[in-house]
């Protein structure tokens, strides 16, 4: 089955201007989204990797290049923190981006209420996020930005406030919901085993100026949930790969 | 129910609660009594530091020809009416400012100036400007409260979260809806708490007003008895300031808990 390109990125490069200097961030970057693919991006910490999600979500301009649209796909962005509303209940939370188009109907909000369930957090539609663990944040964080129906979903560092026990679990829960749902998706990580266990494609970025160092296809055999992936008699060899490619700096 | 130690802690708890209170009490009594005591026996000059009785005296006469209410009144007006101005005034102000950073970083430093001047420098203008009346004193109240209400509200509106606002972009909001879905919600709390120093602000700046020019308030009426030297009418309108603003202070705590989040 040959899959569509519904997002291209060619030749992205981004500048950021202080008053004393320009700094380089992205350099040339290019990179082809394949429906219901799922993209991993590692890279050393500081090197714009949530650079690139924010141009492409559109809250931040590049500086020259392009990023095609091919379908007309609509986007949806998980940041690194949950940023519930702590004034807002957990469905009014999963609700707002549905305010925010003006999109607020019946039919939308039993869309929110099945996910809120089949996710497990039915009992909890009316708490407040201080009421609940940091995994079922980040839940309904990742319920309130499929709320809108994204085609895409980028990921930025989903997993890293949770702990390692929860983070496991936690992915787990995520990857299904996103195979479930089918959805494209490009996730930023630091994390390699993370990004081996859930991607079907790791890119692997250098020190700034960023530019891709390396693609990498993740062919497990016996492929599965995150968890199960780990075990699989490839992943230590997709490690060492990756971690030779990654320019870490202590 | 509790254990005893448990049972224990509480009463104890209570205990210290009552000598705070009883202590508290004390204190106001043996003022009074001492004071009235130093000017029964002529030690102190009661037309100079007056007496307890010579000050309810003095409220009672007030009462009987019906001015007091007239002169409280007055001034929880003036206060009020400052209060609520200053407080819609300075959030509107920091509104515009957020939506706007170049005005706001073009105003910042004569918000600075106004913020450090003391007002009360500005009364004369104030009179002359708008005339030895309510407006002049609500004017001065509203200096006072509306400067420190903007400093403190923009600052809050500045400090939201910047990843909440990054979320609000990501999902498409405009900068209308992340103003009324993210700004205001977000810094409920602290406009709370601005409510609570601006009530005093203004109680304050009216009765500065009313030092200044007017015929009526309980400012006027310190002012006027220390104009004609009856100190016991300046003693008088002292007592029962305290009275109010530590009506108002109860009032507005009592708001803040009942409306903080």
């Amino acid at each position: 089955m040959v899959k569509n390109v519904i997002l291209k990125i060619k030749n992205m490069k981004k500048i950021y201007h202080t008053p004393k200097n320009e700094i380089l961030a992205i350099d040339d970057f290019s990179l082809d989204l394949l429906d219901r693919e799922f993209i991993a991006i590692v890279g050393p910490s500081g090197c714009g990797k949530s650079t690139i999600l924010s141009i492409l979500s559109g809250i931040e301009n590049l500086s020259s290049g392009k990023v095609e649209n091919k379908k007309n796909s609509s986007i949806g962005y998980m940041l690194q923190s949950d940023n519930l509303f702590e004034w807002r209940t957990i469905l009014e939370n999963c609700l707002l981006g549905l305010e925010i188009n003006g999109e607020l109907n019946d039919e939308n909000k039993k869309y929110v209420l099945d996910l809120l369930e089949t996710y497990g957090l039915k009992d909890f539609i009316n708490a407040y996020p201080s009421n609940l663990s940091g995994g079922m944040r980040q839940r309904a964080s990742l319920i309130r930005t499929l709320a809108t129906k994204p085609d895409i979903l980028l990921m930025d560092e989903p997993f890293s406030a949770l702990d390692y026990q929860t983070r496991l679990a936690v992915s787990d829960d995520v990857y299904n919901i996103i195979k479930k749902e089918k959805k494209a998706v490009i996730m930023v990580t630091h994390d390699i085993s993370e990004a081996i266990s859930m991607a079907d494609k790791v890119i692997v970025l250098s020190n700034r100026p960023t530019k891709i160092k390396k693609i990498i296809d993740i062919n497990l055999s016996d492929k599965a949930n995150p968890i199960h992936n780990r075990k699989a008699k490839e992943f230590s060899y997709y490690y060492d790969l990756i971690w030779k490619e990654i320019d870490f700096h202590v | 129910m509790f254990s005893n130690e448990h049972k224990l802690y509480l009463k104890n708890i209570r205990k210290k609660n009552l000598l705070i209170r009883l202590s508290q009490f004390i204190i106001i009594i043996l003022f009074i009594v001492i004071w009235q005591i130093l000017a029964d026996k002529n030690l102190i000059n009661t037309f100079i530091f007056s007496s307890p009785k010579k000050v309810i005296d003095t409220v009672i006469n007030l009462h009987q020809t019906n001015n007091l209410y007239q002169h409280i009144w007055i001034t929880v007006y003036e206060t009020l009416i400052s209060f609520l101005l200053g407080t819609g005034i300075g959030i509107v102000i920091a509104t515009i400012m957020w939506w706007n950073k170049f005005i706001a970083k073009v105003i910042d430093p004569y918000l600075t100036v106004l913020n450090s001047l003391p007002k009360v420098a500005l009364g004369p203008i104030i009179i002359i400007w708008s005339g030895a009346g309510i407006k002049s004193i609500i004017l001065m109240a509203l200096l006072i409260s509306t400067i420190i209400t903007i400093i403190n509200v923009y600052q809050g509106f500045s400090d939201t979260d910047v990843n909440k606002i990054k979320l609000m972009k990501s999902l498409g909001a405009n900068k209308r809806q992340i103003y009324t879905k993210l700004i205001l919600p977000a810094n409920y709390n602290s406009i709370i708490s601005t409510l609570k120093i601006n009530i005093s602000m203004s109680l304050i700046g009216v009765i500065m007003g009313e030092f200044l020019v007017s015929k009526s308030g309980l400012g006027y009426l310190i002012m006027y008895g220390s104009q004609v030297f009856n100190l016991n009418l300046v003693i008088a309108g002292i007592v029962i300031l305290c009275i109010i603003a530590a009506i108002m202070y109860y009032l507005v705590l009592y708001i803040e808990k009942r409306f903080k989040r």
